[in-house]
């Protein structure tokens, strides 16, 4: 049976989002079901027309964003979704809260999702935060 | 007839080389061979993993001039 593997992303910063990404591709890669939970600074970055980069929290972030060889968070997030059917769900207070329409998203996000559903939905699987 | 596809993922990081892989095995045909070329150490570790788990085979793996050539024949 497939592992759950739930995963909280909260910071904006690019080690983390990255670090998160990494996990949720290579997780659904190996057949394990993958949900992702994007919420506070870190949901902004997938809203369509927003390429803006992550801001490093430190000296390995700024040594990955001079390096074009590592594949960005968000290339590795719609892959977890294309490959291993990773489900991506926004907060819906977050999306509430930057006032984010429907269709603003990156087309791979499934709907905005509360947090009683998540844990719900997250139960005795494995949740990590980033 | 099976055939043999290079897929060129040398210098990217972890895990995009799996990433990559994975795309092209998904366009592949039964029983074709895949022929990923990495410069990401962890590549040579991680690939044998994720074959075993989905169940392609493993055909061969080395290490030529700093570049891993890791050989996986689609299965299924």
């Amino acid at each position: 049976m497939a592992r759950q593997i739930n995963i909280v992303c909260v910071s904006g910063a690019r080690e983390r989002l990255q670090m998160a990404a990494m996990i949720a591709s290579v997780a659904a890669a190996l057949g394990e079901e993958v949900t992702v939970f994007f919420s506070m600074n870190a949901l902004q970055y997938f809203v369509k027309g927003n390429d803006a980069e992550a801001e490093a929290e430190g000296d390995f972030g700024r040594l990955m964003a001079k390096n074009p060889g590592v594949p960005s968070f968000r290339q590795l997030f719609q892959q977890a979704a294309e490959i291993g059917d990773a489900k991506l769900l926004p907060c819906s207070m977050a999306v509430d809260l930057l006032e984010i329409a429907e269709g603003d998203l990156d087309p791979a996000f499934g709907p905005p999702t509360g947090l009683t559903v998540f844990l719900g939905k997250s139960e005795g699987g494995d949740l990590l935060t980033f | 007839m099976s055939e043999t596809k290079i897929v060129d993922a040398r210098n990217t990081f972890c895990p995009g080389p799996l990433m990559e892989l994975i795309q092209y095995m998904k366009r592949a045909e039964v029983g074709d061979t895949l022929e990923l070329l990495s410069t990401d150490n962890g590549t040579v570790n991680d690939v044998p993993e994720w074959v075993n788990k989905v169940g392609h085979e493993m055909v061969s793996s080395e290490k030529i001039e700093e570049v891993w050539h890791i050989k996986v024949r689609k299965t299924k």
